[in-house]
This record gives structure tokens, C-alpha cells and sequence, in this order.
């Protein structure tokens, strides 16, 4: 590039100048960390009891990592770190901004309610297969995506995700879990050999993956070219994300494992395909995304409209769930579709606009589908199955349960005092400012939609007093109460969860702050570009 | 295939690999070579055994279980990478030193070499475990 004209570029001159800050090793440990801790535990598989523990410390560190790097963010702007000394763009940057260190901190608080939850189900043998490996692996791969500031790093922590993944997904070994594996793993599969397509043809077109230096030089390639690859990345990371109509998999598959595992999953896998897409797309390729607005817009619309319908249509309570997530996966896209970026001109660029309303959404989606999957796996294990309709009278058999689940109703619909209500203000104004009156209308709809779909599971499980069809009369006497492992272990944490959930609610002011920063970061990237070293450069 | 020839030459035959594996790692930081082609050539080389002498008898040789032996090379490799904390640049930085043997002879130490040896360990560790369970009748992790 332009910059680096003025050095040799010979082995001692490509390199950084002067020391690096203690501080700035916060953007590491949240991925460096999981993976110190998996291969500890690994090397530590003859002793059971230490797991736990183990991976419970590792991942407190990595939140306060997190935490300690998001406050930087807020207070400094962007932070940047280029592994191994080599001058960006030729080596490979860990870049973070509001949005990366927001999804991070959720993420890695999220894996820790899981953890703990898991250990009010999980098996012995799930334990010596790996389980907490595999959820630190996830985490490192979760975190490396959101923090890497080059695009073909970012395959490769969408490869370590995916990896982790199956594995979760299999551990249990049962029929049905190979079942949804198979499918899950396939269609995904699919989609990172696009996002690989894409990450080739741009490098071809640009002769860089360096985040930052695509932002810079987009601008001088070919449009028709780079409008192209923008439509793979889309598809791409459309797949990952599960919006209409490649949503197919997740509905197939997320069900299948133990609902710890299914509500890690639910919470974090799609909202990293929509990271990634407001990523390349918002921040990167800004000109394209506009040209592909349409496509996005149409996109959103569907699967803010059909999701809703399949949760309505579904009796599988976790299979009813995950078309709820793939609902607000809708309202995302209608996010990134209305968002407005500086070149266009318009006003709200410095708010952030529909980017800091799908930057809200995703912290609520994660945390809201996350507890409500933990909900679920608790409600199947009082009544034994998974089928809506066998699992009448609840109500009386557990009254806290009925009410986290109301609660977490509420909360995805979008009804306020809850979370869901705030980035679905957020994105309903973004959208009326930008006129974008299609997209509010199918929000309200899918709003409605939402509140009908959970209305229906909450009266099918806890209002009705019985048993299912005519015999409503009759007592659900298959009803189980809760062991004293799944009280302290399974329902606490979710308790704690769903706390949060309403004290976000109540309290929204500071992440919607957030959430704007990091709406105005992603639409004006200078900050960003200037973190890693090549503001002004390659002109 | 479990011929008296085989069985007999095996043991020398393993060795001989294993010395050749570390020789292609260090060779690797210059020349053709390295962690990942060395612990391929170890992992095959403790195949060989096993399919000679039996798993047993493989699993009583390395004294940790393969996947222990991968987690350490992780490790090992993580390791390298955080050394660079301590000089105060980024992770992953590769850093130097030279010790001068009492001959005159000078040994470069670096953290891409432990690396590679975290890579080599990874390697070997992985496809040991494979090939170990497929040599194995029941399925034991």
C-alpha cells in the first residue's frame, strides 16, 4: 500500500514501532484465554470435578477482559493490535469497536449462564466427551469473530465455531442430535464455502483483506465487480444468520441437543452471521450495500413475516423458539436495510440509525432467546416431553417457571417495560426518519405476530389446567417437579438471567448509548480505520 | 500383514521415525520441514507400532493419553504467543535468544520453535488418538 512506499519493505522495517500497552492485551484474552483454558481441561480429562470450576474461571476472565475493553472503547474509540509486529495490512489485526466489544461482552456473559445451567443436566459422559472444552473452543471462536479486523481470519474463526458446534451438537450421541447435526452441519457448510468464494474474489479485487484497508480502497475498484461479491458475502452470511428464505436449518436442528447447548446456540451462532454482515457490508462496502438495498429490505420484510407464522405453526416448543429467533434475525436486516451511512449525506448518520437499533437488538435477541431456551429445557424437563400439547397445567405445578416464561414473551415480542422493546422503538423511528415505511409496518406486524405466537405456547403449557384435546378437565398427572440439582443450577441462573433481562428494561439508557456508538462507528468507520495505523494512507 | 519380518523390524523401524519427526521439526524453520509434517510423521510411526505390537503396548509407551498430549501441545503453542507480553509487544511476536555452548557453538531459542513444537505435539497428539481407536477393537476415549 501507498503508506508503507515509504519504508523497504524488508523484514525489520514492516514492523510496528514502539511498545505495546499492557492494556491493549484486553483485546486478546477473550480469545486467547478459551483456548489456554480448553487445552488445560483437555490435558485435565482424567479428573471430572475440575472442569467445571476450571472453565468457570477462565470465562469470569474473559468477561472482565471484555468489560475492561468495551469501557476503553467507549472512553477512546477503536483499539487495534496486530499479531506479531507486522505493519497492517500485512499482518493480520485484531480490531475492536463498540459493536465487536457490545457482542463480545454479551457473549461471553451469556456462556456463562449456560455453563452453569449445563451443570444441572449434564452427564458424566457428556463431561468425559468434552462438553466444556467445547464450550470454551465456541466461546474463542464467538470472540475471535467478533474482534478480528481481517476478513480471512474471520473464516477461520467461523471454521473453530462450527467445529465447536458439532461437536456440542453430537456429545449427547442420541439419534435425533446426528439427525440435526448432519443437516445443520451441511447447509452451514454451504454457507462459509460462499463467505470463502467472496473473501477470494474481493482479494483478487482489492489485493487486501485487512478490514480497514477494504474500507479504505473500495472506493477505486470496479462497483459492478464489488456489488457482485457484496451479493455473495450477503448470501453468505445471510445462511449463518438464518434469514428467509435459507433459515431452513435452524428450525431442523436447533431442538436436537440438551437445552443448554440449544439455547448457546440460539443466543450467539446467527447474531455472529449478522455481526459479520453489518461488518462487510455497513462498514466495509458501504457503496454496495446501498445497490443491494432492495434485497436486504425484501429479505427482512420475509422473514420478519413468515417466522412469527412458523412459530405459530409449530406444537415442538424448542422448534416453535427457534422460529422466533429467526424472527428477529428479520428485524436485524431491517436494521442493516435502513441503516444510512455518511456518503449518502443524511442527517441521522450520527446517530447510528438502524445500525445502533440492530446493535440493541442483537444484545436483546441473544439474551432474551438465550434465557427463554433455558426456560423451555426446564418446562420440557417438568413434563417430559417436547410436544406443546401433552404439556398442559403447569401453571400450578411451578408458578416462578410460568413466570419467566410470560416475562421472556413479553420481552421478544417487543411489549414494553421490557428489553425487546427498546431496539424495536429504536429501529420503528430509525425506519420512520428514513421513510422506509415498509420495513415499520412489517416490524409492527411481525410485533404482533410474535405476541399471538408466545401468547398461544404460554396458554398451551401453563393456562390450561390439564390434559390435551377434550380431557382438558383432567389433571396433567405426568407433570414432574424440578430436582433440588435443576432448582439451584437450572432454574437460579435463569432467574438471574431474566433479571437482567427486566433491570435492562427498566434501565435502558446505557446500552441504547452504546448501541448508538456503535451504530456510529460501523457508519463511520474513520476511527476504526485509524486504530489499525492506515488513516490517511493509501490515498 | 502381522508377519514375523514385520514384527521383528517394527520397534527399530518406529524408532528410527520418531528420531527422523524431531529432525524434520527443527530442520523446519528454514527449510522444508516443520511441526506439522514431523507430527505427521510421529503420529504414523506410533500407527506402525500399533498395528505390530498392539494398541496396548502403545498406549504403556507414550504414558499419556494422545488427546493430553494435543491439549499440551496447545499449550505449549499459547504459551509462545503470551511470551511476548512480557517484552511488551504484540501477541505472537517471535522473540530471540542465542546460548553459546561451551564449544563455541550457537543455539538459537526462539518462541516460533516452541510453537512449532505446540504444533508438532497438536499433531501427533490428534492422529495418534484417530489411529489408535481405529487399531482398537472397543471404542475407548
Amino acid at each position: 500500500m501507498a503508506e508503507t512506499a515509504g519504508y523497504n519493505i524488508d523484514l525489520p522495517p514492516a514492523m510496528i514501532e514502539g511498545a505495546t500497552a499492557i492494556a491493549d492485551w484486553t483485546l486478546v484474552w477473550p480469545v486467547a484465554l478459551p483456548l489456554f483454558g480448553a487445552a488445560v481441561l483437555l490435558m485435565a480429562r482424567k479428573h471430572p470435578h475440575v472442569q467445571a470450576p476450571l472453565a468457570l474461571a477462565v470465562i469470569a476472565a474473559v468477561i472482565a477482559s471484555c468489560v475492561t475493553l468495551m469501557l476503553r472503547i467507549a472512553d477512546t474509540g477503536p483499539v487495534a493490535m496486530t499479531m506479531g509486529n507486522w505493519l497492517p495490512p500485512f499482518g493480520i489485526s485484531f480490531t475492536a469497536d463498540m459493536l465487536s466489544a457490545l457482542f463480545a461482552v454479551t457473549s461471553s456473559v451469556l456462556a456463562l449462564v449456560v455453563l452453569l445451567f449445563a451443570q444441572s443436566e449434564i452427564e458424566p459422559r457428556e463431561v468425559r466427551y468434552g462438553f466444556h472444552q467445547f464450550l470454551l473452543l465456541l466461546l474463542a471462536g464467538i470472540n475471535g469473530s467478533f474482534l478480528t479486523g481481517d476478513l480471512f481470519n474471520l473464516y477461520v474463526w467461523f471454521e473453530v465455531m462450527l467445529i465447536a458446534s458439532f461437536g456440542l451438537l453430537v456429545i449427547g450421541g442420541r439419534r435425533i442430535q446426528l439427525d440435526g447435526a448432519v443437516k445443520y452441519g451441511f447447509l452451514n457448510f454451504i454457507g462459509t464455502t460462499i463467505f470463502l468464494m467472496a473473501v477470494g474474489l474481493l482479494y483478487g479485487t482489492l489485493g487486501t483483506l485487512n478490514m480497514a484497508d477494504i474500507a479504505v480502497n473500495a472506493s477505486r475498484a470496479d462497483p459492478t465487480t464489488l456489488t457482485a461479491i457484496a451479493a455473495l458475502f450477503l448470501l453468505g452470511f445471510g445462511i449463518k444468520a438464518a434469514a428467509f428464505p435459507v433459515n431452513a436449518w435452524l428450525p431442523a436442528s436447533y431442538h436436537t441437543p440438551d437445552p443448554a447447548v440449544s439455547a448457546l446456540f440460539a443466543g450467539l451462532l446467527t447474531k455472529v452471521g449478522v455481526y459479520a454482515l453489518i461488518r462487510v457490508l455497513v462498514a466495509l462496502l458501504p457503496a454496495m450495500r446501498i445497490e443491494l438495498d432492495m434485497v436486504i429490505a425484501i429479505l427482512a420484510i420475509g422473514t420478519l413475516l413468515l417466522a412469527p407464522l412458523g412459530a405459530l405453526a409449530e406444537t415442538n416448543l424448542r422448534r416453535a423458539l427457534g422460529f422466533i429467533v429467526i424472527g428477529g434475525i428479520g428485524a436485524m436486516f431491517a436494521g442493516i436495510a435502513m441503516s444510512v451511512t455518511t456518503s449518502s449525506g443524511n442527517a441521522l448518520a450520527g446517530e447510528g440509525g438502524g445500525i445502533g437499533g440492530a446493535a440493541v437488538y442483537a444484545v436483546h435477541s441473544m439474551m432474551t432467546m438465550t434465557a427463554f431456551y433455558l426456560t423451555a429445557g426446564l418446562v420440557e424437563r417438568m413434563t417430559g416431553t417436547t410436544d406443546t400439547r401433552y404439556m398442559g397445567g403447569l401453571y400450578g405445578a411451578n408458578a416462578p417457571v410460568s413466570i419467566l416464561f410470560i416475562v421472556l414473551a413479553f420481552s421478544a415480542s417487543g411489549l414494553p417495560p421490557f428489553l425487546g422493546f427498546w431496539p424495536k422503538l429504536t429501529l420503528v423511528r430509525a425506519g420512520l426518519d428514513a421513510a422506509e415505511y415498509w420495513l415499520v409496518a412489517a416490524l409492527l406486524v411481525n410485533a404482533f405476530l410474535t405476541t399471538i405466537a408466545c401468547a398461544r405456547l404460554w396458554s398451551h403449557i401453563f393456562w390450561r389446567n390439564g390434559r390435551e384435546a377434550d380431557q382438558t378437565e383432567q389433571p396433567n398427572d405426568r407433570l414432574k417437579p424440578l430436582s433440588a440439582r435443576a432448582l439451584r443450577w437450572g432454574l437460579a441462573p435463569t432467574i438471574v438471567l431474566v433479571l437482567a433481562i427486566v433491570g435492562l428494561g427498566l434501565w435502558p439508557s446505557a446500552l441504547i448509548e452504546y448501541g448508538r456508538l456503535a451504530g456510529v462507528g460501523i457508519t463511520a468507520p474513520d476511527a476504526y480505520i485509524e486504530a489499525v495505523g492506515l488513516a490517511g494512507g493509501a490515498q | 500383514m502381522n508377519t514375523v519380518i514385520f514384527r521383528t523390524i517394527a520397534p527399530y523401524l518406529v524408532a528410527l521415525m520418531m528420531v527422523f519427526s524431531v529432525f524434520v521439526l527443527l530442520r523446519g524453520h528454514n527449510e522444508p520441514g516443520g511441526g506439522f509434517i514431523g507430527g505427521l510423521i510421529a503420529a504414523s510411526a506410533l500407527a506402525m507400532y500399533g498395528i505390530a505390537s498392539g494398541v496396548s503396548a502403545v498406549r504403556k509407551a507414550i504414558v499419556f493419553h494422545p488427546l493430553s498430549v494435543a491439549g499440551f501441545g496447545v499449550l505449549l503453542a499459547s504459551l509462545a504467543g503470551f511470551a511476548s507480553l512480557f517484552a511488551e509487544v504484540p501477541f505472537l511476536m517471535g522473540l530471540w535468544a542465542t546460548i553459546t555452548l561451551p564449544d563455541g557453538t550457537e543455539v538459537a531459542i526462539s518462541t516460533p520453535l516452541f510453537f512449532d513444537i505446540g504444533v508438532y505435539l497438536v499433531v501427533l497428539g490428534v492422529l495418534a488418538t484417530v489411529a489408535l481407536a481405529l487399531e482398537e477393537d472397543d471404542r475407548s476415549l
